[in-house]
């Protein structure tokens, strides 16, 4: 029978057994962004009966480089949408489930349950460690990957008894102001493409039982040198003590990176209007989205701070604030050493944190 | 090489010790890798990585066998 599927039948080993094994398997993919790109592109096409699109971002046009299912047209717009919306058009015998939203410790465990296999394509710490231990405890295969400007890292974690997991690599998460992300340090647009799509057959392999995959190792690949390089993984009882011991201590556990010392406040203490004493100072770059509308701010871009501490210079209060509350952290400690006298805060979660739905019941659409 | 110890740096670590190879001469454990590589390089000491010995992660301080090779191997969060 000629269909889509015909050539990769062909392949010993993988035949129409491993076909019906794809079209019989759910995938949940976490994060549509550089590495969910590929990933969703590749599942749909080889014929995954179901999968699950998670993400709350909105599309920015410095996606755009990497994240190669959405176009000039998608900016501003919700990518688990877009990417569903695309995906349907594209391959209608696939069912495609998208949701809007953010994982977090309260939803994780239902987001993840329904499906046979875990695709964590996400961009933060918090969630990856937040999904891994979900996903540890659920005893649910997971799929992980990530990357750094030029280098990416794969494993595939939870594949029955003696299987590792990302604790076992990584005991515990960085602290907040240890850690560089996407917008300060970029990222050549190909790498995810790479990173995304062995995550792909990574997964592809486990769902249609075909050769051997990463248990127990975690492969590196550094696009500089063209190289790869393989580590064998043990179990890390560190790392096991710091998985809760349940769903339910899960969903109270708090994800957020810690910080050791520096001052952080919530967006429900920033008083409104802001007094003339004081700045509320947007770190992020000018095409991040969304703006805040509620203040006024004072928009100096990470990348320039070094070159405008004349602009808060009269200020006696300073409130920073970005993304997800990394850069602000870094300004804190930045602004602490060069004025020691004034008084300095990192918003906590950055502007993320107000289009949370339980932290003020809005959607992170509105 | 005997006596010599060749380090792989990854991500972050490689971009602050600016390569993503070097030799160094013998040292007996990763603690007192980790030592040296704190002395050279200070700004180690805030980034969180892992260890692995001849391509096997390390838990703790461990030997380093003579002419092993050591990976200094970074969490990556990007997606």
């Amino acid at each position: 029978m000629a269909d889509r599927f015909e050539r990769q039948r062909l392949v010993p080993g993988f035949g129409s057994q491993g076909q019906e094994k794809l079209q019989n398997s759910s995938v949940l993919v976490i994060g549509a962004g550089g590495l969910g790109a590929p990933i969703l592109l590749y599942l749909t096409a080889m014929g995954v009966g179901k999968i699950g699109i998670v993400d709350g971002d909105q599309v920015s046009v410095s996606n755009l480089n990497r994240q190669v299912l959405f176009g000039q047209e998608d900016v501003g717009k919700n990518k688990a949408e877009v990417a569903a919306n695309f995906l349907r058009r594209q391959y209608p015998d696939c069912s495609i489930t998208e949701i809007a939203s953010f994982v977090h410790a309260e939803n994780a465990a239902d987001l993840i349950r329904p499906y046979d296999l875990v695709i964590d394509g996400s961009d933060n710490f918090p969630t990856r460690y937040l999904v891994n231990d979900v996903c540890v405890l659920l005893n649910k295969p997971l799929v992980f990957g990530a990357i750094f400007q030029h280098e990416g890292q794969v494993s595939v974690f939870n594949l029955g008894k003696g299987s590792c997991n990302y604790r076992d690599i990584f005991p515990n998460p960085p602290k907040a102001d240890e850690v560089p992300n996407c917008a300060e340090t970029g990222v050549i647009g190909v790498l995810p493409g790479i990173i995304g799509n062995i995550m792909a057959m990574e997964a592809i392999k486990v769902l249609a039982d075909f050769g051997t995959p990463l248990k127990n190792r975690i492969l590196f690949y550094q696009s500089k040198t063209a190289s790869f390089y393989e580590v064998q993984i043990k179990p890390n009882l560190e790392g096991h003590a710091s998985i809760p011991k349940s769903l339910e201590a899960l969903s109270h556990t708090d994800y957020e990176l810690t910080c050791v010392g520096l001052p952080e406040i919530s967006w429900e203490e920033i008083p409104h209007p802001i007094p003339a004493s004081a700045a509320l100072v947007d770190l992020r770059e000018k095409n991040e989205q969304p703006k805040l509308e509620k203040w006024n701010t004072l928009s100096i871009p990470f990348t320039e701070f070094e070159d405008h501490f004349e602009r808060i210079k009269e200020k006696e209060l300073v409130y920073f604030f970005c993304q997800t509350g990394i850069r602000s952290l870094k300004a804190v400690r930045r602004i602490q050493e060069v004025f020691p006298q004034k008084s300095v805060f990192s918003i906590r979660g950055g502007i993320q944190a107000i289009l949370t739905p339980h932290d003020h019941g809005k959607t992170e659409n509105s | 090489m005997k006596n010599k110890i060749r380090i792989r740096t990854f991500g972050m670590i490689a971009e602050e010790i600016g390569q993503s190879k070097l030799t160094l001469d013998q040292i007996a454990t990763t603690e007192n890798l980790k030592d040296y590589l704190f002395a050279q390089f200070p700004k180690l000491q805030s980034m969180k990585f892992s260890i692995a010995v001849n391509q096997k992660l390390v838990q703790g301080d461990e030997q380093i066998p003579e002419g092993a090779e050591v990976a200094l191997l970074p969490p990556f969060s990007g997606g």
